[in-house]
């Protein structure tokens, strides 16, 4: 039993990660019908941007020593890590899919592969950053936490809480703010749009540049649960945060969530039970739900191809 | 107000408008009227800058705006009510009116003219919590009318407002449309259902396949033969 709410926890902590970045897929997929695969790359530079600010300001805030505060310093590194994945995805936006937005859907979605790998073979070769793992600091020290017979690390609560409030912020943006209101207008009918007077480009930048932040806090997010980065981190945790949009129907912004964290609770599970086919129950999911409704969870029938 | 001048337009390799000229002068209801194919969708979607057009002029107040995006002209007063209507089915009837005022930053201006639209519609205002995919094709009109004036552009270009709509629909919006006239909005308006269109319009021009064979005071053309043959079925 204790067991059984252990792993469960761990399966919402990861499926709070691929909830931040699978919310970037969904949005830009919703308002460009593309599906960027270097948003993966977002993720990882998120993670960079946090490991490099932490070791820039850590020893400003005292971390390691007594008294420091810890709070302030995750804070500007959670800031840091934001503004690193939007800044990736704006430009990202602005220099590879802007110039193709008229063209061949097919021709975006090759130009987002080969953004994806640009991004990551540009990091690897940067003396700065190299191909090689690092380890990734504790922000802030870490303790556990006994609830029941189950002990949790005060850094589930923190992915938890911090996936948990932007989904909210997400939700009422686009619910209740006039740039939201735009977007949902922009995704359903450009022309439309334009003919109020939005000028779409500017929000399809804010799509792009929240999706982009989101995926930047996941990268701070998985850095502090999996103490371990890479260049070529993002592949995975993109792909299968990916699955988790269009299992909950891709373009639809509750179904990445849920989506999410049935692919992050699915995936503990199943690596509780046996590592070896763990990774592979994620994709076993996928087309086992495809099979059953191809529009996704809670996907909407369309004509729509890819 | 409207000015334009040789203006043509390609589909590829096909040309829609073979170089029309005419205008618009202010605070009157201009129509253009012709058959399916005939390129009056195209001449619109050209003014209001949705699509590009290749040689040509286009003044509007004595400005040249070809080929200027279409939001930009949004700015300067221009409205478009489009063809099919176009609404945001997923938005609520008021977000649809929010959405018309992006470019109006006054709030009291924009509350005054939401009052005035509900006032013209009481239906929307019944529904304006409603979405609008689930309006019917008629108050999706209405509101399609009330977000242009919303936006409250002096120049309303209207494409088929009548398109698919039960006679007694048509005489409110066609009512609608000369009320917005007499507030001073200058109108160009696209019509298949050319004797109400002519009814109402001061002036008028025949298009056929990209040109503009002949035009004049509505009352002359509804009254010329071969329009009466062609287009009033008389």
């Amino acid at each position: 039993m204790s067991t059984f709410f252990q792993q469960l926890l761990n399966g919402i902590q990861l499926g709070s990660i691929y909830a931040l970045i699978a919310l970037g897929y969904t949005m830009v997929y919703g308002i460009v019908r593309l599906i960027n695969f270097a948003h993966g790359d977002f993720f990882m530079i998120g993670a960079y941007a946090a490991y490099g600010l932490y070791y820039a300001l850590g020893r400003l805030f005292g971390a390691g020593n007594p008294g420091a505060n810890y709070l302030v310093l995750f804070l500007l590194v959670l800031g840091g890590a934001m503004l690193a994945g939007g800044f990736a995805a704006v430009t990202a936006n602005r220099v590879a899919y802007k110039p193709l937005r008229d063209k061949p859907r097919l021709s975006s979605l090759i130009t987002a592969i080969g953004v994806s790998m640009f991004i990551e073979y540009f990091f690897s070769a940067l003396p700065a950053i190299g191909p090689s793992f690092r380890g990734f600091p504790e922000v802030f020290p870490k303790t556990i936490i006994k609830i029941g017979t189950a002990s949790v690390s005060n850094y589930v609560i923190i992915d938890v809480a911090v996936a948990a409030t932007l989904m909210v912020v997400l939700t009422l943006l686009v619910k209740f703010s006039k740039v939201g209101k735009a977007m949902r207008a922009v995704s359903q009918d450009k022309e439309a749009a334009k003919l109020m007077g939005i000028n779409i480009e500017t929000i399809i930048g804010v799509t792009f540049l929240i999706g982009g932040a989101f995926a930047g806090v996941a990268g701070l997010l998985s850095g502090l649960t999996y103490p371990r980065i890479f260049p070529y981190m993002g592949i995975l945790p993109g792909l299968k945060a990916f699955i988790a949009a269009v299992l909950g129907g891709i373009g639809n912004i509750p179904g990445a969530m849920l989506g999410s964290y049935i692919m992050g609770i699915a995936e503990t599970y199943a690596n509780a039970a046996n590592s070896l086919i763990g990774e592979g129950i994620a994709f076993a999911i996928l087309i086992v739900v495809l099979l059953i409704r191809p529009q996704g969870i809670l996907g909407e029938k369309t004509a729509d191809k890819i | 107000m409207l000015v334009v001048e040789n203006l043509q337009v390609s589909y590829g390799q096909i040309k829609a408008l073979k170089g029309i000229s005419f205008e618009v002068p202010q605070n009157k209801i201009v129509t253009l009227i012709g058959s399916n194919g005939a390129g009056k969708s195209t001449t619109l979607r050209s003014i209001s800058g949705l699509i590009k057009s290749q040689a040509g002029s286009i003044k509007f107040n004595g400005k040249e705006i070809r080929n200027l995006p279409a939001h930009e002209l949004v700015k300067l007063g221009m409205n478009h009510v489009p063809e099919g209507r176009k609404i945001f089915a997923t938005l609520t009837v008021y977000e649809n009116l929010e959405m018309a005022a992006w470019t109006v930053k006054n709030k009291k201006l924009f509350k005054e003219r939401v009052d005035e639209v509900f006032e013209l519609f009481p239906r929307l205002k019944e529904r304006r919590n409603q979405l609008g995919g689930t309006l019917s094709g008629g108050e999706q009109q209405m509101l399609a009318v009330g977000r242009a004036i919303v936006t409250g552009g002096n120049f309303i270009l209207f494409d088929e407002p009548s398109m698919g709509l039960s006679p007694l629909l048509v005489d409110e919006i066609f009512a609608t449309i000369i009320k917005i006239r007499e507030r001073g909005a200058t109108i160009l308006l696209v019509e298949q259902n050319a004797k109400q269109a002519l009814e109402i319009s001061d002036y008028a021009y025949v298009l056929e396949v990209g040109t503009i064979p002949f035009h004049g005071p509505a009352c002359d053309i509804a009254a010329n033969p071969k329009v009466k043959e062609a287009y009033l079925g008389i």
